[in-house]
């Protein structure tokens, strides 16, 4: 167990509070169970997302230097944030602020006209909630903790694209032994793994969704998610597990909309790992927010003695 | 096969890669080594599509081996956006090479059908990085749209330009 992780500063995000929500809870849950403590930042704001960056790059690095202002005037070296759009446009920040001239002026000046200290790279490190479990418990601690083991439940392990890319923004990453890997990212596998899944060779894992084009481009959205959705099957999978909620979101609404639309039905669930751990540490499926999924995956978690 | 392959638009890659999953067993089995072939092959066949619909002349040289991650190198240069397919084109490789090292493993029609579900990806991504240019721009990659406009002159630039830094 890692002292320093034991409690971080928590960045939820949007999504979070929205169609994440689940996510948000089973994070919370499994941090309680664990014995780790998330202390929420006061009065955080979006990280920009997809929209900001978009119109405006130096902008939303601003918007994020905030977040990391308050997690450090909160006294807190590390900020953990489960959303990969959270976490990637945090360390996009952290990396930007370090190495761009024009992105810290906007930064600098945009904090004196809000009224608060600016942010100085290297002050704050974010983390992912996988890092958290990873570095705060470990495999061993899993294992120990285990009630309701996982064993015979098979599960396709999905990290989505912002988790590991662009590898530059990532600097502690393919570092070796024991550091998550950009191109066979495996940290999500090693813990539910410890808490007896079998995890199958899925060759997409960090695959596109096509998530950003789910409203312009519906149907490029849908038959990228059908071939993620028909490969995890291929490979054996009972359940997909995500650790994003927008890939997660993208994931089970356009399983629906591939049947709808395509006439193709999937039968894979879609669960938070957040969920799938927190079930093997004794959790009801309902303190971890399945009811709060669109995939309806009580039958399969009972028919396995989860939940 | 490979003079017809460059014709192929992104729907009849995902045609034919829906034919070799549909193949039974035995047949892809027997034929293993040429039906892994043909999908590396198709794999190519969509980067090049790409590289040719920007203006550019596939190159014919070899990454590691391999033409299929020379050409995902050179339609990566200077469009960050398309290294989200980076690990899907050497997932293909990946699968390629299972076959290549052991053609008569007893799981050899599903790992071709693996390899044919991941060129489907690479298909389909691209295919819609045509239709819609901005695929993949803003999520994982990291690249702003604003970015070609910060390269124009500023009479060129969006009016919008910096009145939220002002």
């Amino acid at each position: 167990m890692t002292a320093k992780y034991q409690k971080v500063a928590y960045y939820p995000g949007c999504a979070l509070e929205g169609t994440g929500h689940a996510y948000n809870r089973s994070t919370k849950e499994l941090g309680k169970a664990l014995g780790l403590d998330l202390v929420e930042l006061k009065n955080w704001n979006c990280c920009g997302a997809m929209e900001v960056k978009n119109i405006d790059p130096k902008l939303q690095t601003y918007l994020s230097a905030r977040n990391l202002a308050i997690a450090e005037n909160m006294g807190f070296d590390t900020v953990m944030a489960p959303c990969n759009g959270c976490y990637h446009n945090l360390k996009k920040a952290e990396h930007d602020l370090a190495h761009d001239a024009g992105s810290r002026e906007v930064a600098d000046r945009l904090s004196r006209k809000a009224g608060h200290k600016s942010y100085t790279a290297g002050q704050v490190t974010t983390i992912h909630a996988l890092d958290w479990i990873k570095e705060a418990i470990g495999e061993e601690g899993i294992r120990q903790r285990v009630r309701n083991s996982l064993k015979g439940l098979k599960i396709a392990n999905y990290y989505g694209c912002m988790y590991t890319r662009p590898r530059h923004i990532f600097p502690e990453k393919d570092q070796g032994p024991g550091s998550e890997s950009t191109s066979k990212p495996h940290f999500m596998d090693d813990l539910l793994a410890a808490a007896g899944a079998e995890c199958v060779e899925y060759p997409l894992k960090t695959a596109c969704c096509g998530g950003a084009h789910t409203l312009s481009d519906s149907d490029t959205s849908t038959k990228l998610v059908l071939n993620l959705l028909t490969t995890a099957e291929a490979c054996g999978a009972d359940v997909i597990a995500t650790e994003c909620p927008t890939c997660h979101s993208g994931l089970e609404m356009h399983q629906v909309r591939a049947e709808k639309v395509f006439g193709q039905k999937t039968r894979v669930k879609i669960l938070y790992f957040t969920q799938l751990l927190g079930m093997a540490l004794g959790l009801s499926a309902r303190r971890v927010g399945v009811h709060e999924n669109f995939s309806e995956a009580s039958d399969l978690l009972h028919a396995r003695g989860l939940g | 096969m490979a003079d017809t392959l460059g014709a192929m638009t992104p729907d009849d890659v995902c045609a034919r890669l829906d034919e070799v999953s549909r193949a039974p067993d035995s047949e892809l089995a027997a034929a293993a080594p040429a039906v892994a072939a043909e999908i590396l092959a198709l794999g190519e066949a969509i980067l090049e599509r790409w590289l040719l619909a920007h203006g550019l002349t596939p190159t014919t040289a070899e990454s590691e081996g391999f033409r299929l991650l020379a050409l995902h190198r050179q339609g990566a240069r200077g469009d960050p956006t398309f290294n989200a397919c980076r690990e899907t084109c050497r997932e293909l490789v990946y699968h390629y090479n299972l076959i290549r090292l052991d053609p008569g493993h007893p799981e050899a029609a599903r790992r071709i059908r693996l390899g044919a579900m991941v060129a489907r990806h690479l298909a389909l991504f691209i295919g819609g990085k045509l239709e819609v240019a901005g695929l993949g721009e803003f999520c994982c990659s990291s690249r702003a749209l604003r970015q070609r406009d910060e390269a124009a002159p500023p009479a060129a630039r969006p009016e919008t330009e910096d009145r939220t830094h002002a």
